[in-house]
């Protein structure tokens, strides 16, 4: 979720009312952005991530005016028609397909004014443009720029200019290699064999999107007029990016001219309108909102109402009837919410193997053991290398360390892991673990099979053979099972003293004394007797 | 006087011994219950009869005979010798009991406020390696003399006296200033009649290393002549700063003295043997220390997290839900795109969520289920949403995924549930994975409870009263919801719990009702589905006061063996 860093006194101006620290923060909480910080200069806030609207002064402050009761309904939006025009080539189809635009008059670019623009231009990349692959925008002098303009995609060596940050004429290719720029957005063009450009109609190149600009259109200090180009793969956030953006600017005092985008006019900030039932409304907020009670509801929440919901034009978020009932519910406050348990007969159902495992734990806990609880990522040296063994075993593809990097297969490293770690610690060390494990198995919806293992260790100065198989007896014993123990060979365990166990034919488990070589591979020094049994498969025996 | 008497009680007759005092008008009557049958040591019995009888007179206060009923054997053997004894020295070499005995003797009378143990630093000289030697063998100058027949030869003499060269160096330079020996042409060596008359009577060197070990500070004049010449030479004697435990008794010991208390009537430790024997009856047992500390001891114990876990599991159980189960690897079909992300949601990226290897991909289950996911992401399917509005590709939905929320459980049960199962409420306690950086406040790893409870009559209070009542259970009465964001809830809270103690809000987990994108294309129909995803991990470590979330995953048994217990 993006951070920002509001300045609380143009905040406090564009509520129009300064508000108390205490009621500030309270509010901005239940407003829906998660508070981090008031000072007296700044406030600073994380934006849920539907919310791109609240990434600037002007929409934060809309929002909270609104919530506060300062300034409440929709907010209408004048937007006047221009005859300039851009034209969408086809050859941007398969490149980057969206392109829509806004001119914006006697902007007044306060300090205060630059420095939310580009706050909210750049938080708008990193998330709702997801680093500007979805949505760029791009803002620029318009009085400098030469309509009409033209939006096309072009071949990586077909077109040079002097971008932003440069002082010589550079081709696309040249940009993505080395602009710093192009070397951090070249991604998002990744695979493409033609780049999207705007030119103007000296044939000069505004804008390299997602890219960089041209330098004919640098906004300076004196400019007083921008043209601003959002470009992008998916139409609704692109147009969701321009009316934030262009709301903004608007908040501020600036005119709104749109402009023929091939048969669209852009930007358009009419408010789209949403048909809601208010019986639908009280029955999932288990209220009684009577309508005025409702209207006024959603002008808190900066919503207007005329037979149907009116939704602003930067609110792109509302997709369903139950976003208006959660901007409905906020705007009641979640704190007004009392608790109720409704009257729901259903029957409780602990899950068998659940149970099973509890009382499994219950006999092991019976014969003074510690129960452990470790991590089911391991690595492979762990439980291949130091095991002497050579398995197969589920890895991850983005693993952050190397320690921590395949799923395991089986119990017994983990727990010798755990002896190693408490080396120091009083002995015998009598350990237990039931935990998933994971397989190969192509038959499963994954590919990967995932069974619960349960694994024992004994480890003092004669911990033996004999002990382990004490236990195992004991185990059975109160299962009412029998088991039988044929002879085998794992290279984890002493020759001649490991051996698998066998109920009404099925292999459930190892049993034996770990071998000395696996005790010095796990730097440890104390004899250690083990058991490991497939717990599944044992359940499914009984049942 | 004592005599023995049998006594008829209810037809069965029993020895008692009785002793009668005339007191003043009043006659006195005691009596002790001997048995059915007379013993073998009868006679014995009586004698300690009377000496009861005779303590009785002298009217023991209740408090010294309790005190002398807690001593312990130890304690009643060395009683006895503290009058005339005072160093542990001393004490030991009376009492012929071991030195480690009445140590501890000595500290538990201390303890018991009847003596007290005065620690003083002193300077002890005692033997070093040669002086024990010479101790046994005879000081070297001694048996340098008695080696010489008139006039030896000085390397005859070594050899006789058993000594080494450098030894004989030293008895050189000694005999000569005692002027017991000439030394002749050729290291031939004369003992002179001063020589004859030192080999008659041993020397203060020689007394003195018989005395030791000795207090420096109580030096006579010849010990400290002795002292001083044998502290030149090598490794005779050693002086050392030791501690030396002197006892100083307290009023109460003659009063527990003089009580004569027979100890010969207290029963150290109960044995079957005693039980059986009834010797027991008419004595009494020694009163032991209760509040003495013991040594610890630890039994096996679950894992505290399980302990935890068990009873959150409990308090859901409680409420009538039932336990919902899955793997851990999932589909992302399952783990993001039923539950309404977006397939480019920050969420699905590789820095948030673990992806597989091998195998990368799993399959998409029933073709009905995925065209409604697939319809609702890209156009909002029958729900009446919009949809994100993008093309679903199916390739993203298959690859593997650490389950990233339990939530993905809940959305499998609304699969499989049908509109007749309903109403309808699960739960479930388990793992979920989190592609991140371990820190004190980080786990990759981490424990979640998932509730949901599906009914077309349910609503957002309803959310409320079961987080609230879940919270209360937890310990936490306070709770408050604050607005949030998930993709697959509308609304969608927050849920911070009132820490009593730390007095702040703190942040415990997520809950919301679930979209209608997320319930029509799995369960067919739209209803509320209240929803809650809450992570334990913080709420399990405020119980235990651990700071450090990875100390709930460290699996130190010092800190197994030593942790309370879950107590909720």
């Amino acid at each position: 979720m993006p951070t920002i860093t509001l300045d609380k006194k143009d905040v406090f101006n564009l509520v129009g009312k300064q508000v108390p620290d205490d009621r500030l923060k309270d509010r901005i909480s239940m407003l829906g952005t998660d508070l981090e910080k008031v000072d007296d200069f700044e406030i600073t806030v994380e934006v849920f991530p539907n919310r791109p609207d609240l990434l600037s002064e002007e929409g934060f402050a809309r929002a909270l005016s609104s919530f506060i009761g300062v300034k409440t309904g929709l907010r209408k939006y004048d937007v006047k028609k221009s005859d300039l025009n851009v034209k969408i080539e086809n050859s941007v189809e398969d490149v980057r397909p969206v392109i829509r635009c806004a001119v914006l008059k006697n902007v007044n670019l306060t300090d205060e004014a630059i420095k939310s623009l580009m706050q909210l231009q750049e938080k708008i990349h990193l998330t709702h443009g997801r680093k500007r692959k979805k949505v760029a925008i791009g803002v620029h002098d318009f009085d400098r720029v030469k309509f009409p303009l033209t939006y096309k995609a072009v071949k990586p060596n077909e077109v040079s200019f002097v971008p932003l940050g440069m002082e010589e004429e550079m081709n696309l290719s040249h940009i993505l290699s080395r602009h710093p720029k192009g070397r951090d957005y070249a991604f998002c063009l990744e695979g493409l064999e033609k780049y999207p450009i705007i030119i103007d109609s000296k044939n000069d190149v505004v804008s390299f999107p997602p890219i960089i600009n041209g330098i004919v259109t640098q906004v300076r200090e004196e400019t007083k007029n921008l043209f601003i180009d959002v470009t992008g793969t998916d139409v609704n956030a692109v147009t969701q990016a321009l009316n934030i953006l262009v709301a903004s600017l608007s908040d501020r005092g600036a005119e709104i001219y749109s402009l023929n985008v091939s048969g669209v006019v852009s930007p358009d900030l009419s408010p789209r309108r949403m048909n809601i039932d208010l019986v639908y409304v009280n029955k999932l907020l288990g209220l009684n909102l009577n309508q005025k009670e409702f209207e006024e509801l959603l002008s808190r929440m900066g919503l207007g109402y005329d037979e149907e919901v009116l939704i602003p034009a930067y609110r792109g978020d509302i997709i369903h009837p139950v976003d208006i009932v959660e901007a409905v519910a906020i705007a009641y406050g979640f704190e007004n919410f009392n608790p109720e348990i409704p009257n729901l007969a259903t029957i409780a159902e602990e899950d068998s193997f659940e149970k099973f495992k509890t009382k499994i734990a219950n006999i092991f806990v019976g014969m003074g053991m510690i129960e452990t609880n470790t991590y089911h990522i391991t690595n492979k040296e762990n439980i291949n290398k130091k095991m002497n063994l050579e398995l197969k075993c589920v890895e991850l593809s983005n693993a952050l360390t190397t320690d921590y990097n395949v799923l395991r297969s089986w119990i017994i490293p983990s727990l010798i892991d755990i002896l190693k770690n408490n080396r120091n610690r009083e002995f015998p060390q009598k350990i237990f673990e039931m935990g998933i494990c994971f397989k190969e198995n192509k038959d499963k919806e994954t590919g990967v099979e995932e069974f619960t293992r349960l694994a024992v260790l004994i480890s003092h100065t004669k911990a033996n053979f004999t002990e382990i198989k004490q236990v195992l007896d004991y185990l059975f014993r109160a299962l009412d099972l029998n088991y039988e123990i044929e002879n085998t060979e794992h290279s984890s365990f002493i020759k001649g003293r490991v051996g698998r166990v066998i109920v009404n034919d099925k292999k459930l488990a190892y049993i034996g004394e770990i071998s000395p070589e696996v005790i010095t591979n796990w730097e440890l020094e104390m004899p250690v007797a083990a058991l490991e049994l497939n717990l599944t498969e044992l359940f499914s025996l009984i049942n | 006087m004592v005599y023995r008497k049998q006594v008829e009680i209810k037809g069965q007759k029993y020895w008692y011994l009785f002793h009668t005092v005339r007191h003043g008008e009043k006659y006195l009557k005691k009596s002790k219950y001997i048995g059915k049958e007379l013993p073998e040591n009868i006679n014995e019995i009586e004698k300690e009869f009377l000496d009861e009888v005779k303590m009785g007179k002298q009217e023991v206060s209740k408090e010294i005979r309790e005190l002398a009923e807690s001593l312990h054997p130890y304690e009643r053997k060395v009683l006895p010798f503290l009058k005339d004894n005072k160093s542990l020295r001393e004490i030991v070499k009376a009492s012929k009991m071991k030195e480690i005995e009445v140590m501890r003797a000595l500290q538990w009378l201390e303890n018991k406020n009847i003596i007290s143990i005065k620690k003083e630093l002193k300077e002890i000289i005692s033997l070093g390696k040669n002086g024990k030697d010479y101790l046994e063998k005879g000081m070297p100058e001694k048996r340098f003399l008695k080696a010489i027949d008139g006039t030896t030869h000085i390397e005859k003499i070594r050899q006789k006296a058993g000594l080494e060269k450098d030894e004989v160096n030293v008895c050189l330079g000694i005999l000569r200033k005692k002027a017991a020996i000439e030394i002749k042409e050729g290291m031939n060596i004369k003992i002179t009649e001063q020589g004859k008359k030192l080999l008659q009577k041993p020397s203060f060197e020689e007394l003195f290393l018989k005395q030791l070990p000795i207090e420096s500070k109580n030096l006579t004049q010849e010990q400290k002549y002795a002292f001083n010449e044998l502290k030149k030479r090598k490794d005779i004697i050693k002086t050392d700063i030791v501690t030396e435990r002197t006892v100083e008794l307290k009023e109460i010991y003659d009063d527990l003295i003089k009580a004569k208390v027979s100890f010969k009537n207290i029963i150290d430790e109960l044995s079957p043997e005693i039980i059986k024997n009834e010797s027991w009856k008419n004595k009494s047992f020694r009163r032991y220390d209760i509040k003495i500390n013991v040594p610890s001891i630890s039994g096996g114990r679950r894992h505290f997290v399980n302990e935890a876990v068990q009873y959150i599991k409990r308090v859901w159980l409680e409420m009538g839900f039932k336990e919902m189960k899955g793997p851990l690897l999932q589909t992302s079909f399952w783990n993001f795109d039923a539950l309404f992300t977006a397939q480019d949601h920050p969420a699905r990226e590789m820095q948030d969520t673990f992806f597989i290897k091998n195998p990368e991909k799993g399959k998409l289950p029933d073709k009905k289920i995925v065209e409604g996911v697939k319809n609702v992401h890209e156009n909002g399917f029958k729900t009446g949403s919009l949809g994100w509005r993008y093309k679903w590709s199916p390739e993203i939905a298959m690859k593997n995924v650490l389950r990233t929320h339990t939530t993905v459980l809940s959305a499998r049960t609304i699969a499989a549930l049908k509109k007749e199962d309903l109403p309808a409420k699960f739960f479930t306690v388990g793992k979920c994975f989190r592609n991140e950086t371990v820190d004190w406040s980080h786990l990759f790893e981490l424990c979640q409870v998932e509730g949901i409870v599906i009914d077309p009559e349910v609503n957002f209070k309803n959310l409320v009263g079961y987080l609230t009542e879940f919270y209360k259970k937890l310990g936490y009465p306070k709770v408050r919801i604050r607005p949030a964001y998930f993709p697959y809830t509308e609304m969608s809270a927050e849920v911070d719990v009132f820490h009593p103690v730390r007095k702040e809000w703190i942040e415990l987990g997520g809950s919301g009702i679930f979209r209608p994108e997320v319930v029509k294309p799995l369960l067919g129909v739209e209803v509320p589905v209240l929803a809650w995803g809450l992570g334990m991990e913080r709420a399990i470590s405020m119980y235990y006061n651990i700071s450090d979330i990875r100390d709930l995953y460290r699996n130190d048994l010092k800190q197994s063996r030593e942790i309370k217990t879950w107590l909720k």
